[in-house]
C-alpha cells in the first residue's frame, strides 16, 4: 500500500482554478519534491493534504484512509507533520514548549516521556541548548529548526515542508538543508515544496513540476534535470541553470 | 489644610466602609464580566452563524444604551415581574453584563491580532479547534488585552458610583452620607475622589507590573 495517495484533488479560489486534477503518490521513506513557479498552486496542494484548506474535489489517502472523509481532521493531522515557511511557532512558549505541547497535548503522554521526546528531537535540530528560549530570542534558521523538531516530535508518517528556506536570509539557509538532509539519510518520509534547486538535485527520490494547478511532469532528479520530457520544465529549470552560469 | 486633614480622617471609618463595597462590586464584576467577554469574543471569531449574531446582538445592546438605564431595569423593572434582586446582586449583576461586553470586544481585537499561522500550527500538530484557542490563541490574546483591560478596570471601579443610586452604601453613598450631616461637602468629596484616585493608582501600577511579568521575552 502506498503511504499517500492523492487522486484528482481539485481546489477553486472564486473563478480561479488552484488545483486542476492533482494524482500522485508517496512510499514509505521516499523524498518528493514539488518545484515550479510561484502562484502555482504548490503550497494550497500541501494544504489541502492536512486540510488546513478544504479541497472541492479528489481523495486522498493516507495508509489507506480516507483523509477528506475523516470525520475527526485532528487525529490524521497527528500523522502528517508541516513544516511553514513564515516557521509559525508558539510566540509565548519555549523552544521546549513548542516542541512538547504535541505529544503532551495532544497525544496524552506522560510529562517526563513527552520532555525525553522534545529534547530528543531538539538534539536531532541540533537545538537542545536552546530548549529555555522563546522562539523571538533565535534566528530564522534556528527557528525553523524548532519548527522540524515540533513536527518530529509528533512522530508523523509523513512531513510536508512548505518552502521551508524561503524566508531566511541566505546564510541561514544550509543549516535547515542540512537538518532535512539527515532526515531523508533516516527514512523520513517527505513531501517538500522548495525553489533550492541545488538541494533538490541531491535529496530528492521523484520530482514533480508543476504548473497552473497542474503536473506538467514527474520523475527522478536526472530525468527532471538532464532529460525533461516537456518544453515547459526544460524553460523553467532553465532559468535556474542560466543563473547559476551567471554566478 | 489641617482642617481638611480632620475631616477626612474623621469620615474614613465610613469611607473605608463604603470602599470595601466599591472594591467587592468591581472587582466581581470585573471577573465574571472577564468570563463573559472571553466567551463572547471566542463566539464572535470563531462561532457559527446563529453564535455570531447572538453575541453581536448582545454586544450591541449593552453598548447602546447607557449603565444606569441597564441597572434600573434589573433593580426596578424586574420586580414588576415578579424577581426581585437586593441591590448589591442587581449591582453586580449589571456591571458584569456591562463591563462584559466591552471586554468582549478589547478580547476579539486580541484575538485578531494574534497572527493566522499560530493556528495552522496547531491545526498541524493535530489539536483541535478548542484546544487551538485554549492553549495557543488565548495565552497571547490575554497578554496583549492587559492595557486596556487596565482601563476597563479603572472605568468600572469609577462606573459603580452609579449603584449608590439603587442603596448600595458604596464610597459614594457614604461620602453623601457624611457629607449631609456635617455639610462639609468640598472636604468629604475632595476625601472620596482622593480615595478612588489613589485605588485607581495602585490597580494601574499593579497591572503594569503584571504586563511586564507575563511578557514573552524578546517580543
Amino acid at each position: 500500500m502506498k503511504l499517500l495517495e492523492v487522486k484528482n484533488l481539485k481546489k477553486r479560489y472564486k473563478n480561479k482554478e488552484v488545483l486542476k486534477d492533482i494524482s500522485f503518490d508517496m512510499d514509505k521513506t521516499e523524498t518528493l519534491v514539488v518545484i515550479g513557479p510561484s502562484g502555482t498552486g504548490k503550497s494550497t496542494m500541501l494544504k489541502c493534504i492536512n486540510r488546513l484548506v478544504e479541497p472541492d474535489g479528489g481523495q486522498i489517502l493516507l495508509n489507506g484512509q480516507d483523509v477528506i472523509k475523516a470525520r475527526r481532521i485532528e487525529k490524521i493531522r497527528q500523522r502528517i507533520g508541516m513544516v511553514f515557511q513564515e516557521f509559525n511557532l508558539f510566540n509565548h512558549l519555549t523552544v521546549l514548549d513548542n516542541v512538547r505541547i504535541g505529544p503532551l497535548k495532544v497525544k496524552k503522554l506522560q510529562k517526563s516521556v513527552a520532555t525525553e521526546l522534545a529534547m530528543e528531537n531538539l538534539r536531532k535540530v541540533g537545538l537542545a541548548s536552546e530548549a529555555k528560549s522563546y522562539p523571538a530570542q533565535l534566528s530564522g534558521g534556528q527557528k525553523q529548526r524548532v519548527g522540524i523538531a515540533r513536527a518530529l516530535a509528533m512522530e508523523p508518517d509523513l512531513i510536508m515542508f512548505d518552502e521551508p528556506t524561503s524566508a531566511l536570509d541566505p546564510e541561514l539557509i544550509g543549516e535547515v538543508l542540512e537538518v532535512m538532509r539527515k532526515l531523508a539519510l533516516d527514512g523520513m518520509t517527505m513531501l517538500i515544496v522548495t525553489h533550492e534547486m541545488g538541494f533538490v538535485r541531491e535529496i530528492a527520490d521523484r520530482i514533480i513540476f508543476m504548473e497552473n494547478g497542474e503536473i506538467v511532469e514527474s520523475g527522478t532528479p536526472e530525468k527532471i534535470f538532464n532529460a525533461p520530457e516537456k518544453e515547459r520544465t526544460h524553460q523553467f529549470l532553465n532559468q535556474f541553470t542560466k543563473f547559476w552560469r551567471e554566478k | 489644610m489641617t482642617h481638611f486633614i480632620e475631616v477626612f480622617f474623621q469620615a474614613l471609618p465610613l469611607l473605608m466602609d463604603g470602599l470595601k463595597f466599591t472594591m467587592e462590586l468591581a472587582i466581581i464584576s470585573i471577573i465574571f464580566g472577564l468570563g463573559i467577554g472571553m466567551l463572547i469574543a471566542i463566539l464572535r471569531v470563531y462561532g457559527g452563524k446563529f453564535s455570531y449574531t447572538l453575541s453581536t446582538a448582545y454586544v450591541e445592546l449593552i453598548r447602546g444604551t447607557p449603565l444606569l438605564v441597564q441597572l434600573f431595569i434589573l433593580y426596578f423593572s424586574l420586580p414588576q415581574i415578579g424577581i426581585h434582586l437586593s441591590p448589591l446582586v442587581a449591582s453586580i449583576i449589571s456591571f458584569s453584563l456591562n463591563s462584559g461586553a466591552y471586554q468582549a470586544e478589547y478580547i476579539r481585537g486580541a484575538i485578531q491580532s494574534v497572527e493566522r499561522g499560530q493556528m495552522k500550527a496547531a491545526f498541524s500538530i493535530g489539536m483541535t479547534k478548542w484546544q487551538s484557542i485554549r492553549l495557543v490563541i488565548m495565552p497571547q490574546a490575554l497578554r496583549k488585552v492587559i492595557p486596556s483591560w487596565t482601563n476597563e478596570f479603572v472605568y468600572l471601579i469609577k462606573y459603580t458610583s452609579l449603584a449608590y443610586l439603587v442603596g448600595v452604601p458604596e464610597l459614594t453613598a457614604q461620602g453623601e452620607f457624611v457629607a449631609s450631616r456635617n455639610f462639609e461637602f468640598m472636604n468629604v468629596f475632595s476625601g472620596v475622589a482622593l480615595i478612588y484616585l489613589s485605588v485607581i493608582l495602585v490597580i494601574t501600577w499593579l497591572f503594569s507590573n503584571l504586563e511586564k511579568k507575563v511578557k514573552i521575552p524578546g517580543v
